[in-house]
C-alpha cells in the first residue's frame, strides 16, 4: 500500500482517518471526473492519476478529452491521439519525483473511436466499408454531439475490459448538460431498439407501408426529400446489422458505470453558476445510485482574505493613507531615494487596501457558497487558487498534493 | 475585408453569443440584449443552450418557447426544437399541430436525433425566421458553448451537402444567405484571459472562418483584472513588503498588514499571468475583429443588477 499517506491505516479501523482522495483512489478501479466546463476538470483528473501512480505503485491511465496544449505536451500526448502512451520517466525526473507505479495517458478521438467500434461490430467487411463510407455516418461520428458522450464511456469500457490498468481516471467531455454522458449508453440502446427505426427500414425491405406509418413517410418525404430519406434508411439498415452488438455493449457500459468499483468525482469552483450545476450533478448521481466519491473545489481564494482583522487593517490603510505615507516615507527613502514620495506611497496604500477589500467580497461569497453546499460527499477537497497555469507534472503534483488528504 | 468595412456589432440583426463554459457567455448575451433594448430598440434574446438560467439575469419568471417581455422592449424565449418543429409544420406546411400529429411529431423528434443537422436546422431556422418575418431590431442568441457552436452554424451547409431536394433544402438556402451576410449576422465570442479559454477562442476563430459562412463580429474579454500599480508604484509596493517597512506599517496600523499586502501581491501576479494570455489572444485573432474588454466584477450582486453593470461596461467599450 501507499508508503506515504496511508501506510499506517490497516487494522486501525477504530480510529481510521476520514476517507480521502488517497483512500478513494486506492480502492476504486475507475474514477470519472465530471462537472461543469472551465473548472479545471482535466487538470484534476490528471493530478489524481499522477498522485495514484506516485503513491500507490499502480499502473494508472488518465483518459483525457481535450487537454491544454502544454499539458498534453507534458503528458507526452502531443500528436498521440487515441492510443495509450506511457508518460516518460524524464517528465517525472523534471518534477523531482520517482513514481512507484506507472502513469499512462490517452486522448479521446471521437471519430477514430467510432471507426474502431464499427470495425469491431460489423458482421462482414462489405458492411463495414459501406458504413465507414456513408456520408450520414461520417456526419454522425464527427459532429453528432451525443456521439461524443457515448464514445467516452465506450472507450472507458473497452480499456477497462483489457485489464491492463489498476486505475483508470476519465475526464468527461464538456457537454451541454453534464449528465448527457450518463444517459448516452441507454439512449443508444433505446435508439436501436426503437420501433421508429423499424419503420424507417421496413419499406426498403418489403415496400410495405401500412396505415400507421403512411403519414410519417408522407411528411418526411416532403420535408427531407425522398433521396435523403433513402440515405437515412440505407444507413440504418446497415447499422441494424450491428444491433445486437451495440445494445449488448451499451448495456455493459451502463453496468460498468454503476459498478461499485467505479466512483465519480465532481469538480467545480465556488462560483455560484458552476457550483449549482455541480450540485445538481451530485444529486443526480445519488438518485441514480451511482457512487459520488468526492467533490473537488478548485481555484478557491486563500483564507487570509476572509479575516475581519484584515478588513480592518485595509480600512485603516485607506482612511489614513496620507498620514501613513508621511510616516513611511523616511523608511522607504532609506531603502531607495526614488521611493520616498509620500503622495505615491499614499496611492499604493489605497490601491492595496481597495484590492484587499475587493477580493474579500469574492472570498466571503465563496465561503458562503461552500457552507451552503447541498450535498455531503465522503470527500470534500479544496484546491487553492494557483497564480500560475498548470502545464507540467510539477504543477499537477502541486494540485495533487492539495486534494490528496 | 478591412477593419473599417466591418459592420459594427450593434448594427447587426442576428448575433450569436458563444464562449467556453464558465466565461460568462450568458451574462454577456443578456447584457448585450439589455444594452440594445435600452436604446429604444425591439430585441429578442433566445436561450438555446437551455439550462433555464436566462430569466434569472432579468429577474423574470422562467421563459418558454413563446417570447415574453422581460424588460421594456426586450423579449426572451427558450429554444425548444420540438415546438420549433410544430411551428414549422403549421406555418410552412399547413399541417395542424393537434391530435393526430402526435406520432408524427414523435417520429420527427426521432429523426431530429438521428439525422445530423435536423435539430440544428430547426433551431437556426427559427432564429432566422424571427429576424426575417418578425421585425426585431436584433435577435441575440445565447448559443451553445464554443465546442458546439460551429456544428450549429455549419448545419445549413452540412444539410445542403446531404439533401439536394425537398422543403428542408429550400429552407437552408435562404438561411445560408442570411447567415452569410455580415451586415445581418455576426458571432460574438466570449472568453476570459486564461489559458484554455484563450486557446479555444483562437481555435474557434479559425474554425468559424473555415467551416462556416458566419463572420466573427467581436471577442469579449471578460473578467479583466484592474492594473494595481504603475511601474514605480510597484517598486514602492515591493519595498513596503520588505521586513523593515512591513514591521513599521504593522505598528502604524496597529495590526497585521501582511495579509493585505499578500492579497495585493496575488492580484498583481494574477493580472500578470492573465496579460500573457491576452497577448496571445491579440496575436491569434484577426486584427480586424474588435476585442471588447469587460472588468472583473467584485460586487456581491447578481441577477439584473449585474446584467446592468455589464451592459454599461459593454456600452463603454462599444463607444456609446
Amino acid at each position: 500500500m501507499a508508503a506515504r499517506a496511508s501506510g499506517g491505516r490497516k487494522g486501525q479501523a477504530a480510529d481510521a482517518p476520514a476517507p480521502s482522495m488517497d483512500s478513494l483512489l486506492a480502492t476504486k478501479e475507475i474514477v470519472v471526473a465530471c462537472g461543469p466546463g472551465g473548472v479545471g476538470k482535466t487538470t484534476t483528473a490528471a493530478a489524481s492519476a499522477l498522485m495514484a501512480a506516485i503513491n500507490h505503485g499502480s499502473k494508472v491511465l488518465v483518459l483525457t478529452v481535450d487537454p491544454a496544449k502544454r499539458l498534453a505536451n507534458a503528458l507526452g500526448l502531443d500528436g498521440i491521439g487515441n492510443t495509450e502512451h506511457k508518460v516518460p520517466a524524464s517528465a517525472f525526473t523534471a518534477a523531482g519525483v520517482k513514481p512507484r507505479g506507472e502513469l499512462w495517458a490517452a486522448m479521446l478521438d471521437t471519430k477514430e473511436s467510432w471507426d474502431s467500434l464499427i470495425r469491431q461490430h460489423a458482421p462482414d467487411e462489405q458492411t463495414r466499408d459501406e458504413i465507414l463510407a456513408n456520408p450520414l455516418y461520417q456526419n454522425i461520428a464527427g459532429r453528432f454531439i451525443q456521439s461524443h458522450d457515448y464514445i467516452a464511456m465506450e472507450r472507458l469500457y473497452e480499456i477497462h475490459s483489457t485489464g491492463e490498468y489498476d486505475l483508470i481516471v476519465v475526464d468527461t467531455p464538456p457537454t451541454r448538460n453534464a449528465l448527457d454522458f450518463l444517459d448516452a449508453p441507454e439512449r443508444l440502446a433505446d435508439f436501436f431498439s426503437s420501433r421508429l427505426l423499424r419503420w424507417l427500414i421496413v419499406p426498403y425491405r418489403s415496400k410495405l407501408i401500412n396505415v400507421a406509418t403512411k403519414p410519417f413517410y408522407q411528411i418526411s418525404d416532403r420535408i427531407l426529400g425522398t433521396e435523403f430519406m433513402g440515405d437515412i434508411s440505407e444507413f440504418f439498415i446497415l447499422f441494424q446489422t450491428m444491433y445486437d452488438g451495440f445494445v449488448e455493449r451499451s448495456k455493459a457500459v451502463g453496468r460498468l458505470l454503476s459498478d461499485r468499483r467505479t466512483t465519480f468525482v465532481v469538480v467545480s469552483t465556488l462560483e455560484a453558476t458552476p457550483l449549482r450545476e455541480a450540485e445538481f450533478f451530485a444529486e443526480q448521481l445519488t438518485e441514480r445510485k451511482l457512487h459520488l466519491g468526492a467533490i473537488v473545489l478548485n481555484k478557491v481564494l486563500p483564507d487570509y482574505l476572509q479575516g475581519r482583522a484584515g478588513a480592518k487593517v485595509a480600512e485603516t490603510l485607506k482612511d489614513r493613507a496620507e498620514d501613513l505615507a508621511a510616516e513611511l516615507s523616511p523608511v522607504l527613502t532609506s531603502t531607495d531615494a526614488t521611493l520616498g514620495d509620500p503622495a505615491q506611497i499614499a496611492r499604493v496604500l489605497t490601491e492595496v487596501a481597495d484590492s484587499y477589500l475587493n477580493f474579500q467580497v469574492v472570498a466571503l461569497r465563496e465561503m458562503e457558497e461552500r457552507a451552503s453546499l447541498a450535498v455531503a460527499p465522503d470527500v470534500l477537497a479544496t484546491v487553492p487558487f494557483f497564480d500560475t497555469d498548470i502545464y507540467d507534472l510539477a504543477g499537477l503534483l502541486r494540485l495533487g498534493e492539495q486534494i490528496w488528504v | 475585408m478591412t477593419a473599417d468595412a466591418m459592420t459594427p456589432l450593434l448594427d447587426r440583426k442576428l448575433v450569436f453569443v458563444t464562449g467556453k463554459g464558465g466565461t460568462g457567455k450568458t451574462t454577456v448575451a443578456s447584457a448585450l440584449a439589455l444594452l440594445v433594448a435600452a436604446q429604444g430598440k425591439r430585441v429578442l434574446i433566445c436561450e438555446v443552450d437551455a439550462k433555464g438560467e436566462l430569466a434569472g439575469y432579468y429577474e423574470a419568471p422562467p421563459t418558454g418557447f413563446k417570447e415574453k417581455e422581460v424588460q421594456p422592449g426586450l423579449f426572451a424565449m427558450t429554444m425548444d426544437t420540438e415546438s420549433s418543429m410544430r411551428e414549422y409544420l403549421k406555418l410552412q406546411l399547413h399541417i395542424p399541430v393537434v391530435g393526430r400529429i402526435g406520432p408524427v411529431a414523435k417520429a420527427f423528434d426521432f429523426l431530429a436525433a438521428a439525422a445530423p443537422g435536423v435539430r440544428e436546422i430547426l433551431t437556426v431556422g427559427k432564429l432566422c425566421w424571427e429576424v426575417r418575418d418578425k421585425g426585431w431590431d436584433m435577435v441575440v442568441v445565447d448559443s451553445p458553448a464554443t465546442g458546439h457552436i460551429v456544428g450549429q452554424l455549419a448545419a445549413p451547409q452540412a444539410v445542403n451537402g446531404l439533401v439536394s431536394v425537398g422543403l428542408i433544402r429550400n429552407q437552408t438556402d435562404w438561411m445560408l444567405e442570411m447567415l452569410s451576410d455580415p451586415a445581418i449576422t455576426g458571432l460574438l465570442a466570449v472568453c476570459t484571459p486564461e489559458e484554455m479559454p484563450v486557446t479555444e477562442t483562437i481555435e474557434l476563430a479559425t474554425r468559424v472562418r473555415e467551416e462556416t459562412t458566419v463572420e466573427l463580429a467581436g471577442v469579449v474579454v471578460n473578467r479583466v483584472l484592474p492594473e494595481l500599480f504603475g511601474r514605480n508604484e510597484e517598486a514602492v509596493f515591493d519595498a513596503l513588503t520588505a521586513p523593515g517597512p512591513l514591521e513599521e506599517l504593522d505598528g502604524l496600523v496597529g495590526g497585521d498588514a501582511g495579509p493585505v499586502l499578500e492579497a495585493a501581491r496575488l492580484a498583481v501576479t494574477m493580472r500578470r499571468t492573465r496579460s500573457t494570455h491576452l497577448e496571445r489572444l491579440r496575436e491569434g485573432i484577426d486584427p480586424a475583429v474588435p476585442l471588447l474588454y469587460l472588468p472583473y466584477l467584485f460586487t456581491k450582486s447578481h441577477g439584473l443588477r449585474t446584467t446592468r453593470q455589464v451592459a454599461g461596461s459593454l456600452g463603454e467599450e462599444l463607444g456609446l
